[in-house]
């Protein structure tokens, strides 16, 4: 007969719960359905809540009542400007990551030696190991009227072009550091890795072979690209899409560091909660780039996104 | 007649690697080619070559008489069954094979009345619909083949296209990729490792070893006069007799190889017949493979021979009970090939 084995602690929890796999499941996730579920879940609930109230404008009070009359301030003049201008941004901000991470990722994944490729990925990731502040702050420097851009266009006798730029209504301003243009610079330049990192991860995932297919059954590059490369990478672009639009949403920042007087969806939120104590308001504000997502993400599922996954 | 694809003095240099090192080589039109060799041997590469995937390093490769060496892959009348299919996973079966029609700009029409004769050909009908993750490791085989068909090719090359299905299917494949070939009527470039495959299907083989050709020829050639020790060794199994051995047994110093299946196993001390050459040892090892049964032999000269008799009469117990007798290996002088160097 054979001795009975000395078995250790962790290999009888182990043994315990390879019986009982549900339990095993149960203690796994339950600390990030606590996270998710309580933390983040029920302060959105909290949020939702506070929009369904008002702000008595005579006391200065929040009215606990339901109505909607503060989703009917939402579409007064000034705040559907603030709505507008925000979004526009984020779809500008967008596109224009896209336009620049898309060559960047298909480089890195198709064409770059393991040690570029290493080299490429660590400058992509880089900036985000330094503080957002700090970088947006070296960025007015940069954008500044005595800056080093201003210098450039000085130095090359193009000031005109820049000052042209500069008096465009809506998006210029007295100075690149004080304009949307020098917004729109900034915001893709702090969301880059966002876009690049999941179009990347998309890109890995497409077999070398099916670009060799495509070819080899008469498509050149540029008709491969269109059919096979962009189908299969699109839903990273999307996914790098909502990072980069949900930021530029969400961001208030950069808004206030380089921006004008004109508000954008952060500030509003930022100065109706604090200064002015309208809970609801700005509560109600926060819903707006939900909604906006909500329905991106609609559109790109109608338009295939997710099919490829 | 001229060949179908001509390969002159082609190499293919990865840094310092040889892939391919000065291989010339001719396919003539219609025949079912077969690229042999283990992994690392070139044959994969010069099928890449003929495709356009690769260039060669130095060397010109010519398609009907065309020099094709610096055209790229869309430019070439070849098409390929890769061998992880390389199936378009957003597009349904049906998208997938009338691709290269939708490049040409075909007409939907005709495209559709394509696609549906195809299915017929590699017998998938009323599959079109699907999507390449909902079907077998087969079927996929298949709609490859379909997508590469659909485009008249006058050569098709194939890179180990059974390679990841299994036996039974590998084999029932083997037979209809030779039927289809046959149909259409085109020239079939095959690359295989597996020796079996290639003398089932092909007309000729050439076998591939370090970047060169050893040996071209048909299946029987190849397999029954070796022209070198690699190829008796890969093609089949290797059973190579030199130097005093060989002195000993054939009266001369050079190498030979004997197949196994032609050497007959005798009791010990049994008189040789006339015109047949003989060699004793013992038995070092007999495995039972059911049909037949394999049996090592230590010569007592130095050096091994494998011999397989079928089990006609013999049943397992009889064949274990051979192990470490003392046998008579003979065979006949014909049926003894000449190795080179």
């Amino acid at each position: 007969m054979q001795a009975v084995k000395r078995v250790s602690l962790s290999q009888r929890i182990s043994n315990f719960l390879f019986l009982r796999p549900r339990l095993f499941l149960a203690l796994l996730l339950l600390p990030p359905i606590l996270w998710l579920g309580v933390v983040y879940l029920g302060s959105m609930l909290t949020l939702l809540i506070q929009s369904i109230f008002y702000l008595d404008d005579f006391t200065g009070q929040v009215v606990r009542e339901f109505t909607l009359r503060t989703y009917g301030e939402l579409f007064t003049q000034s705040n559907l400007d603030i709505i507008g201008r925000t979004a526009g941004m984020a779809t500008a901000v967008t596109l224009a990551a896209v336009l620049l991470a898309f060559p960047l990722a298909y480089y890195t994944t198709m064409h770059a030696t393991r040690r570029s490729k290493a080299l490429l990925y660590l400058s992509v990731v880089l900036p985000l190991w330094s503080s957002y502040l700090v970088r947006v702050y070296a960025w007015k420097l940069i954008l500044a009227k005595e800056g080093i851009i201003s210098w450039f266009f000085t130095q090359t006798s193009l000031s005109w072009v820049l000052e042209g730029l500069l008096r465009l209504p809506g998006i210029g301003g007295p100075s690149l550091s004080i304009s949307p243009i020098g917004m729109f610079l900034v915001f893709v330049y702090v969301w880059l890795p966002y876009m690049v990192l999941p179009i990347q991860a998309a890109l890995e995932r497409v077999p070398a072979s099916l670009l060799e297919a495509s070819e080899d059954l008469g498509a050149n590059a540029l008709v491969t690209f269109r059919h096979i490369t962009l189908p299969l990478a699109f839903p990273g672009v999307v996914a790098g899409s909502i990072f980069t639009f949900s930021l530029t949403l969400g961001d208030f920042i950069v808004p206030s560091v380089l921006g004008n007087s004109s508000f954008f969806i952060g500030q509003a939120v930022l100065s109706h909660q604090g200064t002015s104590g309208n809970i609801p308001l700005a509560a109600a504000l926060t819903t707006v780039p939900m909604a906006i997502m909500a329905l991106y993400l609609i559109i790109a599922r109608k338009l295939g996104a997710f099919e490829a996954l | 007649m001229q060949p179908a694809i001509s390969f002159v003095n082609v190499s293919r240099h990865f840094g310092e690697v040889r892939a391919v090192d000065d291989i010339t080589l001719d396919i003539m039109d219609g025949e079912f080619f077969t690229l042999l060799g283990p992994s690392g041997s070139g044959k994969t590469t010069s099928l890449r070559m003929v495709a356009g995937f690769e260039r060669p390093s130095k060397g010109e490769i010519y398609l009907h008489g065309a020099n094709v060496s610096q055209l790229p892959p869309y430019e070439r009348a070849v098409n390929t069954v890769f061998q992880d299919y390389a199936l378009f996973p957003h597009m349904s079966v049906a998208e997938n094979i009338s691709y290269g029609l939708m490049i040409r700009k075909v007409p939907k029409a005709e495209r559709m009345r394509r696609v549906e004769e195809m299915l017929a050909l590699v017998r998938l009908p009323n599959l079109g619909g699907r999507k390449p993750s909902q079907l077998s490791g087969g079927q996929r085989q298949r709609v490859a083949l379909a997508r590469a068909l659909i485009n008249r090719p006058p050569v098709l090359l194939l890179d180990e296209p059974l390679g990841a299905l299994d036996l039974k299917l590998r084999q029932q494949m083997q037979i209809e990729l030779k039927i289809i070939q046959q149909q259409v009527g085109i020239t079939f470039v095959y690359v295989t490792h597996d020796q079996e495959e290639a003398l089932t299907m092909s007309d000729r083989l050439a076998v591939f070893n370090n970047g060169k050709i050893e040996q071209v020829g048909s299946p029987s050639e190849i397999y029954e006069r070796p022209g070198t020790a690699f190829v008796a060794g890969f093609v089949g199994i290797s059973n190579l007799i030199s130097g005093s051995a060989a002195e000993a047994i054939a009266g001369s110093s050079e190498s030979f190889a004997v197949r196994p299946e032609k050497i007959h196993l005798a009791e010990a001390g049994t008189p040789v017949p006339d015109g047949r050459l003989s060699a004793d040892g013992r038995v070092r090892q007999v495995i039972y493979l059911g049909m037949y049964t394999r049996y090592t032999v230590e010569l007592d000269l130095g050096g091994e021979l494998t011999v397989v008799h079928q089990n006609l009469e013999t049943t397992s117990m009889d064949v274990l009970a051979a192990r470490g007798k003392r046998v008579r290996l003979m065979w006949n002088r014909t049926h003894m090939q000449p190795i080179g160097d």
